[in-house]
């Protein structure tokens, strides 16, 4: 019998290869070999990637039906499988591999409701950080805004999209049983970039306006609020400048103020 | 042959996200927890999400809860909010799915550390881990994975366990397997294994009571045998947890760890047996997939409540509430 580290190795190259043969010398009570008994891992490992990327993709998997989210997942999951023991990271690579999904060619919104979820899972998970109230903005001379740099919550995360996959997850949210999921895009079809964040116990997601995403970028890099402006009109010259400076404040997602450096 | 996507598995860690918020606010940021001391000989359930806001609305009579520590290694957020204030009013047992002491290979450092560190912010009454191996050169396989019982393996289980004790600072329960298969060139029988590694570290085990039935049916020896055989003194916890029947393909039972209903009547039995052996000791009911309503977890863990007090007698008297009494400090423990 090989040494116990060539064993094992053997075992789990057969656990995620469903064709490979499974390894001689796992016998059951009668001393004979049971692919069935073997198979039980394969089920336990596949099963548990699969539950677990349902569990953290619930939007993306309504979207396109239960049956056929398991197969994907349980692709994914047999060619990546995770790097470590703490499930709430599995599945990074997700949305890009729905992206690349030959299947999904025609639905490409999906892979970016996918992100979304992502996002969210991450925000959930992060840091705790007290937010500064909202009230704050109107407390600060208006001389001292344009070279104002703000500190954004540790878990705020900006997910961009050519497709309006925000509009698309919130109305996946109806999880009322018997409620049809509602997979119709809105009309016009247009892109949509949303931040998300969970500025205390609960994850939220705003939809952006014009230049959102730019100035938040901009904000999270350290940039002053004058040239975080300068930044969401050059993406965008609908970009709306006085109620772009009090989005952040609005959504607590302001956690400390700095000056010049 | 059964389409094995549809045959029924078992978990380990589980994803917990915004999908499984529970209604009604969190608790605010977390303060210092509860001081530590031993598990209480009561009955103990998983702390589940879909429970947080009921348990801390109620505040039930239940012995201690216990957490998978991986999904607690993120940063903050709701599992560490209602983590921190459940554990500010029970003894909380840390279980740990993830750290493959069965392993060929050197143990994951940093998995120790945020072990450490978990250990560190909620001071659990304790520690447990698997006999088992997930790690790979492919990646991480979430299972508990078996090994086989030789001399080699025994002094690698038992270096680890060592490691382990060292860089946490306290005793671990180590937990018996669920097997559905053994490796032919085992020389040790698996309770005196268990043994051996207590033997050499000075590790509690964690008695899988149901997994003991399961392995039983699956490989063919007398369950009752085994618990016979098993080193009480050493047994810090006991487990119970439901189970799916199955068959091979030889028409044979093969029993999957689901944990996802009620326990068995022939493991109550078991379990009955036990504690005539060992006395009173920690019980856990473990329900993780298709987890019920709280009243259903607790009428559980109720049952095994009457069983430890028909068991315990005299012992009753010091197995304190919910709150305040801990049971005595011991130094063995985290």
């Amino acid at each position: 019998m090989p040494p116990f580290a060539e064993r094992l190795a053997e075992f789990g190259a057969a656990l995620l290869d469903p064709e490979a043969a499974v390894p001689p010398g796992l016998v059951g009570p009668d001393g004979q070999p049971s692919a069935r008994r073997f198979a039980v891992y394969r089920n336990n490992v596949a099963a548990g990637l699969t539950g677990a990327l349902t569990a953290a993709y619930p939007a993306a998997a309504r979207l396109v039906g239960a049956d056929f989210f398991r197969a994907a997942a349980r692709i994914f999951a047999l060619s990546h499988p995770p790097d470590g023991p703490v499930m709430a990271r599995y599945g990074a690579g997700f949305a890009a591999f729905l992206e690349g999904f030959p299947p999904l060619a025609g639905y490409p919104y999906v892979a970016c409701v996918a992100r979304i979820e992502r996002a969210r899972l991450v925000a959930y998970h992060a840091p705790e950080a007290a937010p500064l109230a909202p009230g704050t903005l109107a407390t600060l001379a208006p001389a001292a805004l344009p070279g104002l740099r703000l500190v954004l919550h540790p878990s705020v995360g900006l997910v961009r999209s050519p497709y309006p996959a925000g509009s698309i997850w919130q109305a996946q949210q109806d999880t009322t049983p018997g409620a049809l999921p509602d997979t119709a895009l809105p009309d016009p079809v247009g892109p949509e970039d949303v931040v998300i964040a969970r500025p205390g116990a609960e994850v939220v997601l705003r939809i952006l306006p014009p230049g959102g995403a730019a100035f938040l970028t901009a904000l999270q890099a350290g940039a002053t609020l004058a040239d975080a402006a300068e930044a969401a009109l050059a993406e965008d010259p609908r970009a709306d400048i006085a109620s772009l400076a009090g989005l952040p404040f609005a959504l607590e997602l302001v956690t400390g103020l700095g000056g010049a450096p | 042959m059964t389409n094995p996507t549809q045959m029924p598995s078992r978990t380990t860690a589980r994803m917990t996200g915004p999908s499984h918020q529970p209604p009604g606010g969190a608790p605010s940021a977390p303060s210092a927890p509860h001081a530590p001391g031993a598990l209480p000989p009561r009955p103990g359930v998983g702390l589940k999400p879909q429970h947080y806001a009921e348990i801390l609305a109620t505040r039930p009579d239940i012995g201690f809860f216990e957490v998978h520590a991986e999904n607690y290694m993120g940063a903050g957020g709701p599992p560490h909010r209602y983590l921190a204030a459940i554990a500010e009013a029970y003894p909380l047992s840390l279980h740990g799915v993830g750290l493959s002491i069965g392993a060929d290979r050197p143990l994951d450092r940093d998995h120790l550390n945020r072990l450490a560190a978990l250990i560190r912010r909620y001071r659990p009454a304790s520690f447990s881990e698997h006999l088992a191996w997930s790690t790979h050169d492919s990646g991480f396989l979430n299972d508990l994975l078996p090994l086989p019982y030789t001399d080699a393996t025994l002094a690698r289980v038992a270096a680890h366990v060592d490691e382990v004790q060292d860089r946490l600072g306290c005793r671990m329960l180590l937990e018996n397997p669920t097997s559905y298969l053994r490796f032919v060139e085992s020389t040790w029988d698996e309770v005196a294994f268990l043994a051996e590694v207590a033997r050499r570290t000075g590790c509690g085990l964690l008695l899988d009571v149901n997994n003991v039935h399961l392995s039983a049916v699956n490989l063919g020896f007398d369950a009752r045998a085994y618990l016979g055989r098993f080193p009480m003194e050493a047994v810090g916890e006991i487990h119970l947890a439901g189970f799916a029947p199955e068959t091979d393909e030889a028409g044979r039972p093969l029993l999957i760890d689901t944990h996802d209903r009620p326990v068995d009547a022939k493991v109550w039995a078991l379990y009955a047996y036990a504690l005539e052996r060992a006395g009173a000791r920690p019980t856990l009911i473990e329900w993780d997939e298709g987890v019920p309503d709280w009243s259903v977890l607790m009428a559980e863990a109720a049952r095994a409540g009457r069983l430890l007090a028909a068991r315990a007698g005299a012992d009753a008297g010091k197995a304190g509430g919910k709150s305040g009494e801990r049971g005595t400090r011991d130094a063995a423990l985290c």
